[in-house]
């Protein structure tokens, strides 16, 4: 990688090889103000709005009965959609990066199918199973079970939109390190579970917890496929970013945004750990790739 | 029988990997499987372990028909070309690996573990090593220590893929007398995969030769060595000249002492230390000229050019004690006589 | 190195993978195509050839493009100065790009609807000094698209950039090409692959990205009402074929982009492997 300090390139490398400084400090520009009118503004202005009204206005729309259902709600829903898109990603990656079979690319274009459909559909599709007019809404009406602007429909969404997140960090990932290691454990007498737990989890653990992050952000995040099947009912069906919506359309802009400052913590945390679990990894495959190397 | 094969065969894809190999290993034998690259050897060795499923064919160890049975069954060990030792594991945690993953009945106590791996330690020498991670060690570090972890599980067969490829030169020197002494006092039915002949011949006490996917030959190294039984063998193994005899100039192969009138065969293979050089009374009329020679420690290899025949010079390659070349005093370009003392015939 | 067929588990860890597949996503999907099967031709061509319905897609598509677009052009800069200079704050920066990955699409819309309308900080000043309004407006889509497109753009230019063997531009700069020749000739067409990779997957999010959208866009039918918002809007008034139709296409579409944005990155793969 050829990082230049401005101050110094010139002395560094002809000029030839590098831009000149016009050239260099417009691009610089460019980026720094398409960053900061995009990224940094929005950021700082949750904070701002927030506080609008000072800590006590803060504190007490978060205390709100409606705010702390929507929490409870979001909560719940990473809680049962987590697990179950981890689960997922990772029997789908072990299947795919440790075995051949025909098909198999066109199983990983379905798998990231979800990344590629609008949230709006991903409810939508939920809705005409479940929903009043849905096929099997006679059913469930008579049965008197309720899917769509329900919690079960809000979780049904969620597990639609994180679908492909931790499979995705993995399939690469295993395919990378290679089965060797998990060879040599059951050449040693390692059964299928303790060779997965103890040789292909330490392995995998960096990615595996990047993409449950990843998929951790987005269950508590989602906005539109659970904005179609959620109703909108304040304190029911409300999750945090949905209660963001209704706060907002109410010109409530100080819980709105208050609100919405947790979710940017949320983010921002998000960004710091992703951060932190790519060092790691790439320092892991780094020491593998040595070793392969010696 | 320690191990015995019969009719395995393996393709991949459209390649055929292995044709229909049928072998018998003793108790305690060391054995090499020897070959090219791309002969299958590998490939023979991960279907002994279980690695690999032949397409068909039976694998037996210790008279126990073992086809069906995984890898984890087998009692055998495994060390890896690239030795692939847990890389989030001590030393010391590699080793007891094999014990600690044993079913709680047949497991070993944590004391028990512990004694056992610091006496493997103690049997690699290397001790001193047990709370490293292997990113810390040197390659023959965990070669020694790849070993060590395939032996804790005391294994009725060791299996070896390419167990020095990956070392420097100086360092596959001493592993290969250390792992031969090791085999001496472990006993343990062995069966290493190599593509350097010298490195066959110098650690077992058998020899089976592959190619393309068959056995060419199987023996002792001085019976590979001695009596090849295949083209490809003589070649394989050692320096060997070759000459055709058709196509040679007969006057010249009978001065050499090569029979020509009822030739046992095609080709003759002759070993460059079954060439004895003399000087010529007659140097105008010898074709053969020492070009250059070279120093092999104990032994000079001369390297002779035979001018002449077709308009194309070939070089043959001769071998002599070092006080026996110094005693003939040559120089570059002198022309020299040849006398074979033994040759190879094949078809 | 061949595989193995020694692993285990294989056939529950594909079962599973199947059977989840089937259960959250394609028997979902495939209810929404029967659905419209439902429909007669007539009907179906009805509906989407309603004004309204056109308007929709042809402002999400517009708006799409034209965001993707811009995010191209800036991505690939941001992406050159975070691989190529050095300057204060750079892993920060280089961290926040994924920033709109991580913020809720909510959080998103509303902050971006506060920050460009006209009393907002950069609306009103835009607005005064140029005329021009932003929020509530065609452009304010554009404007919520190009957040959301940007970190697709850097994420996948960085990687060709960082692995982009500057020994190239020397070898160019010796046989006596300048700055900018050596950028056409050699940098370019190293990079452009990747910057079109990266404008399609913006592109595909774009025209289905809802929760940023339409809290800036005003959602003024036949003028700044995107394709989700109309499905939204039909399901609400129970026209559930409406919504179907209309779904179907988007679905059709987003397949469509899935398949060629996997064919630019299979032929961004091997040109990689062959230069």
């Amino acid at each position: 990688m050829s990082a230049m300090n401005p101050s110094f390139s010139h002395r560094a490398k002809p000029l030839t090889l590098n831009d000149s400084a016009w050239v260099r400090y417009t691009l610089i520009l460019i980026s720094l103000l398409t960053i900061g009118l995009f990224l940094i503004l929005p950021l700082a202005t949750v904070l701002i709005a927030a506080f609008a009204k000072g800590w006590s206005t803060y504190s007490s729309s978060l205390a709100e009965p409606d705010a702390l259902a929507a929490m409870r709600l979001t909560l719940l829903t990473a809680a049962i959609t987590v697990p179950l898109t981890t689960v997922f990603g990772v029997s789908a990656a072990w299947a795919i990066a440790r075995f051949e079979f025909k098909g198999k690319n066109l199983l990983i274009t379905l798998i990231d199918l979800p990344f590629s459909v609008s949230p709006v559909i991903a409810g939508l599709i939920y809705v005409l199973i479940f929903g009043a007019q849905g096929w099997l809404g006679p059913w469930l009406s008579d049965h008197d079970i309720k899917i769509i602007f329900a919690v079960p429909g809000i979780v049904l969404a969620t597990l639609f939109v994180t679908f492909p997140f931790v499979a995705r960090e993995l399939i690469p990932l295993m395919q990378e390190i290679g089965h060797e290691e998990e060879e040599a454990a059951l050449s040693l007498g390692a059964s299928g579970w303790q060779t997965f737990f103890k040789i292909t989890v330490p392995n995998i653990k960096w990615g595996l917890l990047y993409g449950v992050l990843l998929c951790n952000a987005r269950a508590m995040g989602e906005f539109g496929a659970v904005s179609v099947v959620s109703g909108h009912i304040r304190g029911l069906t409300n999750t945090l970013p949905l209660h963001v919506e209704v706060s907002y359309n109410e010109y409530d802009f100080v819980g709105a945004f208050a609100s919405a400052s947790l979710l940017a913590g949320l983010a921002v945390v998000t960004l710091v750990v992703k951060t932190f679990l790519e060092w790691k990894q790439k320092q892991d495959l780094k020491a593998a790739r040595q070793a392969a190397a010696e | 029988m320690s191990i015995s094969l019969s009719n395995i065969s393996k393709q991949f894809g459209a390649f055929k990997a292995l044709d229909n190999i049928n072998l018998e290993i003793p108790e305690g034998e060391l054995v090499a499987l020897l070959g090219p690259s791309g002969c299958g050897k590998t490939t023979l060795l991960r279907i002994i372990a279980g690695l690999e499923q032949a397409d068909q064919g039976d694998v037996f160890l210790k008279g126990n028909k073992v086809t069906d049975q995984p890898v984890k069954n087998r009692q055998i060990g495994f060390v890896f070309q690239h030795y692939v030792l847990f890389r989030h594991m001590t030393v010391f945690d590699n080793i007891a690996f094999g014990l600690r993953v044993k079913p709680r009945k047949q497991r070993p106590n944590e004391t028990e573990i512990r004694d056992k791996v610091h006496s493997l330690l103690h049997l690699v020498q290397l001790d001193w090593l047990h709370d490293r991670f292997p990113d810390q060690l040197s390659g023959g570090q965990r070669q020694r220590i790849a070993l060590a972890r395939a032996l804790a599980v005391e294994p009725s067969v060791l299996l070896l893929d390419e167990p020095f490829g990956a070392l420097d030169a100086s360092v596959r020197k001493d592993l290969r007398l250390w792992l031969r002494h090791l085999h001496h006092e472990l006993n343990v039915t062995s069966i290493f995969v190599t593509h350097d002949q010298e490195e066959a011949m110098e650690v077992s006490s058998q020899i089976v030769v592959l190619n393309h996917g068959k056995i060419e030959q199987k023996g002792t190294p001085s019976e590979i060595y001695d009596q090849p039984q295949s083209d490809f063998v003589s070649r394989f193994i050692g320096q060997t000249n070759v000459f055709r005899i058709e196509d040679d100039d007969h006057d010249w192969l009978k001065s050499t002492g090569i029979i020509v009138d009822d030739p046992q065969g095609v080709v003759a293979h002759v070993r460059p230390h079954n060439i004895s050089v003399e000087k010529t009374a007659d140097p105008g009329n010898s074709p053969v000229y020492l070009k250059d020679w070279q120093h092999l420690g104990g032994t000079i290899r001369l390297e002779l050019n035979r001018d002449g025949h077709n308009g194309s010079a070939t070089t043959i390659y001769a071998e002599m004690p070092n006080e026996q070349f110094k005693d003939l005093a040559l120089h570059k370009g002198d022309r020299v006589a040849l006398r074979i003392k033994h040759a190879h015939w094949f078809n | 190195m061949p595989q193995s067929h020694i692993m285990p588990g294989f056939r529950p860890a594909l079962g599973f993978t199947l059977f989840y597949l089937a259960l959250i996503v394609l028997i979902p999907l495939s209810a929404m195509l029967l659905k419209t099967l439902q429909l007669s031709l007539d009907q179906f061509w009805d509906i989407l050839t309603n004004r309204r319905v056109l308007t929709s897609f042809k402002v999400s598509f517009g708006a799409a493009l034209i965001a993707a677009a811009v995010a191209a052009v800036l991505g690939s800069v941001i992406a050159w100065c975070l691989v190529r200079y050095l300057f204060p704050g750079k892993k920060i920066f280089d961290a926040l790009i994924d920033l709109p990955f991580a913020l809720p699409t909510a959080v998103a819309g509303i902050v971006l609807a506060t920050i460009y309308e006209p009393k907002g900080w950069i609306g009103k000043w835009v607005m005064e000094a140029i005329g021009v309004q932003i929020a509530y407006k065609p452009l304010g889509i554009v404007f919520a698209l190009i957040f959301i497109g940007l970190p697709f753009v850097v994420r996948t230019i960085e990687p060709v950039l960082q692995e982009f063997d500057s020994a190239m531009e020397e070898a160019a700069a010796s046989l006596g090409a300048n700055r900018w020749q050596a950028f056409i000739n050699i940098i370019l067409p190293n990079i452009l692959p990747a910057a079109i990779t990266g404008f399609a997957l913006a592109f595909a999010r774009g025209v289905g990205e809802y929760g940023s959208v339409i809290f800036i866009a005003g959602n003024m039918p036949y003028v700044s009402e995107i394709v989700p918002l109309l499905i939204i809007t039909k399901l609400e008034q129970y026209d559930y074929a409406g919504a179907t139709a209309i779904g179907l296409i988007m679905l059709i579409l987003s397949f469509v982009l899935l398949l060629s944005i996997n064919g630019l990155q299979w032929w961004m793969r091997r040109r990689n492997g062959q230069l």
